[in-house]
Formats: structure tokens, C-alpha cells, sequence
């Protein structure tokens, strides 16, 4: 699914090198998690897959299913299956949250040749997946993520993941700032788009998210680089021992 | 301080440009006075502080510079309303265009028709709301207006009506000068919606005079025609009664010079008044300039002035917005916001609000800011999947919006939302 080769990069408006050749497999219908200290790159890996402005990629390759990412602009990469759920979803006061998802939604339907949805057929799938997550119609209504909670917020991309469809999802620290119960809530919406062929990339400082959401394989990132892939025991461990121990083990 | 030279002679050419009416006993005073306010006080220049951020040039041009003609095969504004439609070709009344001047609650005459009379209750009105918007800051075009329009509307608002009344200004001669001048008296407890549209000539004067009786409202919606090289000044001069509202809300593209004065005054207590633009702005020959002057002379009132411009490609947006408390104006509520959205480094937004304030219980606020588009908030659409020019246009309509919300009737306001969009899908 996705591939991603000794991916190598820096900042555009400065001289500083960020991830350092990151490779990473992740096969069809498997859920892999991402830890790793604060700075070690974990969120640049997401950004650059999507596609965001400021970085430099210098090296490296990553593939979707074949397709080269980087050389996509950000919404075509969303076309082709690639989803990001932010860390700090963006507040966009004056675009209603409603038009948003629909108009997002049939964009990538167009660029995939797709018949777009109707109205009446959006407003249906929509508010069948906004009940299951608790998502009620004054927060469709309202401005995307204006006056949402931090856990309203998560499970707005959710609700934007649940009804985008894509192959790969992205979740760069989906658990920060979410209580127990969000986080619960959020996990559960995630775990409903676990199909067997959708992916899921979970970048966490936390163990707790992976108790919720199950990874088949655990990876450390350190300094810009993967090092050290285990199974779910490897979150663990760094739950108990921090990183500190790990990282001597392989310095 | 002596008028200078120059502008004492571009007022002489303008007002030779253009020819007092005769005829009607009641408004020959009125437009004499006027005239010798404006031979008085001289053509604007850009050396005048109240031009100081838009050259007036163009607008005191004689000949004015021709306009070509925008013709697209879009349906005429407001065409989804239910409204009593007037036409002014090049600024002449259209009476084959038009539906007949018949609205239940108001009586509807053109200014042309009202010249042979020798009494009219519009004595009262016609030109005494722009006299009185001359002090303390001259306003020569709409004096120069009141002395030469012979066309507009002559409006008597007695009761509420039930349709808005639409005036569309059609431009069809490149060369077209055209003055225009409204009155509208609305009575006490009436109710009236004007809409205007259209470029209406190559160069455009016109003057709105509104006397809004206690508890009564006027609500306006305008947009000013897509002609690229049109011309166009306009001055509306407001007097607010006790609990009384009025809303008026502009929307400008195009167009090579727009200055829109806005000049309002509480005479009673308790009222309420917005003023509110939403500009979009391209390339270096597009100017716009919303000038506003509110002045607070009773108690307990509320006015809000809300302007939002989108320019890019070395278009200028212009904002001066002033507020004046009188010292007897005791919890006046005055808001102010005016804010900019540039979408490149060649274009500008130039703002100075102003507050004076005599009263000591009072609150009021301004703020202004100038930007540009949210990087976060595009990366945020476009990662969903929208495409970049699609995102853009979301944030920008986004931004105008909360100019738009002002209009107090949502079905005018998703008629403008809806036409912006068109507009930059189009573009």
C-alpha cells in the first residue's frame, strides 16, 4: 500500500535536515504506529506525505500503491486514497462544515472520474455516520471546526475520514488533547474503518491510543529515521521504559 | 484657507459640463445654492485630505474618458426576488424597461416628472440631507449633483411594503456621464427595501438622500455593475429617527474607480445602523474607496460599519470610517471593522478609522487588518482533496461573507452570496 523508500527531508527556509532516510512498508489492510520523542520526526512524515509547504524533500521516494506521492500536488495525493487527520485540525470560520465535506467529497470523486454524490444521497451518508460519532447536525451546520472542542474536533476528521473513503489513513497524534472517553469515541471511528484492505499509519507519543487501536507493527522513530520495528509489545516497552533505553540500544 | 486655482477652475469646467434644470419652482433654490457650494468649494483633488488615498481625477474629468461595455449572457440581479423593477438607461429613467411605479405603501415618482411641479413635499428633503453632510468635511460631488441631476426617484414611504423596489442602472453608451439623485421619505412605522445594480454609465454620480422617520426602516442592497472601466461615485446621506434602523449593504467588483460615501446621523434615540461592503478587487486599475461618517447626536444608538476587500493582481482597496459622538450621545454603541485580504505583495489596502468622541458613556470599537490567505486553512481544504484555485475561492468567499451576514434578509443575502460565487467560477 504504502512504500516509502530512504525519504530524506529538510526545511525549506532553512538549512536543517529533518528526517534523514525514513523507510517504511505497510502492506494492505495493516495498521502501523509510529513513536518516538518529541522532534524526532514523526509529524514532518505526515505533513510530506500530504503534501504541505515548507519542506524540502531531498531524497527518497513514497508510493501509494505504486504511485509516486511526491511528485502530486496535496489534492490529488487525497484523490488517490492518501488522508491526513491533524494534529491541530484548522478552524476556517465562513466555510460551513457541511459544504466543506460535500465539496471535498465530490472533488475527489470528479478526479477519480466518479459520478458525484446528490445532495439528498450526501445528506444521508453523512448524518448515518455523524450519529456514530456523536456528531450532531448543529456541528454539520456550523463553521469547519469553529468553537469545536478538542474532541469535537478529532472526531470531525474522523466524520471527514469516514466519509472520504481513502485507502491510506494518516493519524498524526489523534489522541493529543482528548479525555479517555474521546479518545474512546475516537478509536471506535477508527476501528469502524478497519476493513481488511484500508491502511492506517498512527503516529502517537502514547501506548494508551494503541490499546484502543490495535497495530499489527510497532516502529520507533529517532533523530529522522526509523529505528527499531517490532510487534504491539514494542509500544510497551516504551511505555514502560520511555525511549531512553531503546535509543542506547541502538545508538 | 483659499481654495486654490485648480480647483476652483475644474469645478467651473464640471458645472459648465453639465446644465442646471429649470422648471421646478420648488427645487430652483435648493439646486442654486447647491451650485455655488460647489463653485465655492472647488472640484476634489487628490491634494484634499478626504482624497487623499484615491485620485478623484477621473471623476471631475471633462469629458469623462469613455467606458466599454460589459455585456454577459448572466440573469439581470435580484432576478429570483419579488420586487418592482425601474430601469435608468446612461442614467435616464426607462419607463418601457420599467414595471409601473405602483408598490402598495409607497408613492413612486421620477424626479423628471416632480420638475413642472411648483410645490413638493420633496422640497424638504431633495438636497437638505447632502447640505447638511457638508460639515465638517466638503463633499463637491454631491453638491455638484444636487445642482444638476434632473433623474432619480422621488419616493413616499407611508406604510410597510411588501416587496422590495429594484433599480437596475443599464450602461449602454461608452460615453454616457450620467447624475443621478434619490429621496426617499419613509414615515413613521413604514418599511422599505431598495436594491440598485448596474454600472448605469461610464461615469456615475448619484446621490441617495433617506430620511427614515421614528421606528421606521430602510434597507438597502446594492451592487455595482461589472463594467471594468466604469466610473462611479456615490453618496448616501441618512437621517435616522428614533428606534428606527436602516442596513445598507454594497457589493463591488470591477469597475476602474468606485468611492462610496456613506454619511448618517442619529437625530433620535435608540436606532440602529449598518453600513457594509464586500469588494473584490483585480488588477492595477482597480480602485475602491468606501468613505463613511456616522455621527451619534442622541442616546442609547447602535451603528456598525463592517468592510471586507479581496484584491490581488495591483488592485487598491480604500477604507475611512469615522465615527463622531456628540457630546449628548450617551451609550452610543459605534463598531467599526474594516479588513483586507491581499492574495498577492501588489495589491494594497489602505484604512483610517477614525473615532472622536465627546460623550463619556459610550462604546466603541474599531479594529482593521490586512492579510493574507490562511496558508493552514488552504493546506487543511486542499488536503481534502479540494483543488487549490476551488480552496481559494471557499476562503475568499469565506472572508466576504461576514460582510454579506449583515444584510438583514437571508434571502438577499444567499442572492449575493450565490452571484460572488458565479462570479469567480467564472473568472
Amino acid at each position: 500500500m504504502l512504500n516509502i523508500k530512504n525519504l530524506q527531508v529538510g526545511l525549506e527556509e532553512e538549512e536543517k535536515q529533518i528526517l534523514k532516510g525514513v523507510d517504511l512498508n505497510i502492506g494492505e489492510g495493516e495498521v502501523h504506529a509510529i513513536m518516538g520523542p518529541n522532534g524526532s520526526g514523526k509529524s514532518t512524515t505526515s505533513y510530506v506525505l500530504a503534501g504541505k509547504d515548507g519542506y524540502e524533500v531531498t531524497g527518497g521516494s513514497a508510493t501509494l500503491n505504486g504511485e509516486e506521492l511526491l511528485d502530486m500536488e496535496p489534492e490529488e495525493r487525497a484523490a488517490a486514497g492518501l488522508f491526513l487527520a491533524f494534529q491541530y485540525p484548522v478552524e476556517i470560520p465562513g466555510v460551513g462544515n457541511m459544504t466543506f465535506l460535500r465539496t471535498a467529497v465530490n472533488a475527489q470523486r470528479k478526479a477519480r472520474g466518479e459520478e458525484e454524490l446528490s445532495a439528498g444521497e450526501f445528506l444521508k451518508e453523512v448524518r448515518a455516520k455523524a450519529k456514530s460519532l456523536k456528531i450532531d447536525a448543529d456541528m454539520l451546520k456550523r463553521p469547519v471546526n469553529v468553537g469545536f472542542s478538542g474532541g469535537e474536533k478529532k472526531r470531525n476528521e474522523i466524520l471527514q475520514m469516514a466519509m472520504l473513503e481513502p485507502k491510506m489513513c494518516v493519524l498524526d497524534e489523534t489522541d493529543s488533547g482528548l479525555d479517555v472517553d474521546a479518545m474512546k469515541l475516537v478509536a471506535e471511528g477508527v476501528n469502524a474503518l478497519r476493513d481488511g484492505k484500508r491502511s492506517f499509519l498512527v503516529i502517537t507519543h502514547y501506548q494508551r491510543l494503541l490499546d484502543h487501536i490495535k497495530p499489527d507493527v510497532v516502529h520507533i522513530m529517532a533523530d529522522g529515521k526509523i529505528v527499531k520495528t517490532g510487534g504491539p509489545e514494542l509500544a510497551l516497552e516504551v511505555e514502560n521504559n520511555g525511549y531512553a533505553d531503546i535509543l542506547a540500544e541502538v545508538a | 484657507m483659499a481654495v486654490s486655482q485648480p480647483k476652483l477652475e475644474g469645478a467651473a469646467n464640471l458645472a459648465a459640463h453639465f446644465t442646471v434644470p429649470t422648471g421646478a419652482k420648488w427645487a430652483n433654490d435648493t439646486r442654486a445654492n447647491a451650485l455655488s457650494v460647489f463653485n465655492a468649494q472647488g472640484a476634489p483633488h487628490k491634494r484634499d485630505e478626504y482624497w487623499r488615498y484615491t485620485d478623484p481625477s477621473a471623476l471631475t474629468a471633462v469629458p469623462t474618458a469613455p467606458a466599454a461595455l460589459f455585456s454577459n449572457d448572466e440573469a439581470p440581479m435580484f432576478d429570483g426576488i419579488d420586487r418592482v423593477r425601474v430601469v435608468f438607461v446612461d442614467g435616464i429613467f426607462d419607463a418601457d424597461q420599467s414595471d409601473d411605479l405602483t408598490l402598495s405603501g409607497a408613492n413612486i415618482e421620477t424626479l423628471a416628472d416632480v420638475t413642472g411641479a411648483d410645490i413638493h413635499w420633496a422640497k424638504d428633503l431633495y438636497g437638505q440631507l447632502e447640505a447638511n453632510g457638508q460639515n465638517p468635511v466638503q463633499r463637491p460631488l454631491a453638491a455638484l449633483n444636487t445642482a444638476v441631476a434632473d433623474q432619480g426617484l422621488v419616493i413616499h414611504v407611508t406604510a410597510k411594503c411588501e416587496k422590495p423596489l429594484a433599480i437596475r442602472y443599464v450602461h449602454s453608451n461608452e460615453n454616457s456621464d450620467a447624475v443621478v439623485h434619490h429621496v426617499i421619505k419613509i414615515d413613521e412605522g413604514a418599511e422599505f427595501t431598495l436594491l440598485e445594480s448596474g454600472a448605469g454609465a461610464a461615469r456615475f454620480n448619484s446621490v441617495l438622500e433617506v430620511d427614515v422617520a421614528d421606528t421606521a426602516q430602510f434597507h438597502h442592497v446594492r451592487t455595482q455593475g461589472r463594467d471594468h472601466e466604469r466610473k462611479t461615485v456615490t453618496h448616501m446621506f441618512g437621517r435616522l429617527g428614533r428606534e428606527s434602523v436602516l442596513r445598507s449593504f454594497t457589493m463591488t467588483v470591477n469597475g476602474v474607480l468606485t468611492r462610496n460615501d456613506a454619511v448618517l446621523e442619529f437625530t433620535g434615540d435608540d436606532a440602529q445602523a449598518t453600513v457594509a461592503g464586500a469588494c473584490a478587487g483585480d488588477g492595477t486599475g482597480f480602485h475602491h474607496d468606501d468613505t463613511v461618517f456616522v455621527t451619534h447626536d442622541s442616546v442609547n444608538c447602535e451603528s456598525r460599519q463592517v468592510f471586507k476587500k479581496v484584491l490581488r493582481n495591483g488592485a487598491t482597496g480604500v477604507f475611512q470610517g469615522k465615527i463622531l459622538v456628540k457630546e449628548d450621545a450617551q451609550k452610543t454603541d459605534g463598531y467599526q471593522i474594516s479588513q483586507g485580504l491581499l492574495l498577492d505583495d501588489n495589491s494594497n489596502f489602505l484604512a483610517k478609522p477614525e473615532l472622536e468622541i465627546y460623550a463619556d458613556d459610550v462604546a466603541c470599537s474599531h479594529g482593521s487588518t490586512v492579510g493574507a490567505i490562511d496558508d493552514d486553512a488552504l493546506f487543511y481544504l486542499i488536503s481534502r482533496g479540494v483543488p487549490r484555485k476551488q480552496a481559494q475561492d471557499m476562503l475568499v468567499l469565506a472572508f466576504l461573507a461576514e460582510a454579506i451576514e449583515e444584510i438583514d434578509n437571508e434571502e438577499l443575502a444567499e442572492d449575493i452570496l450565490n452571484r460572488l460565487a458565479a462570479w469567480m467560477e467564472r473568472r
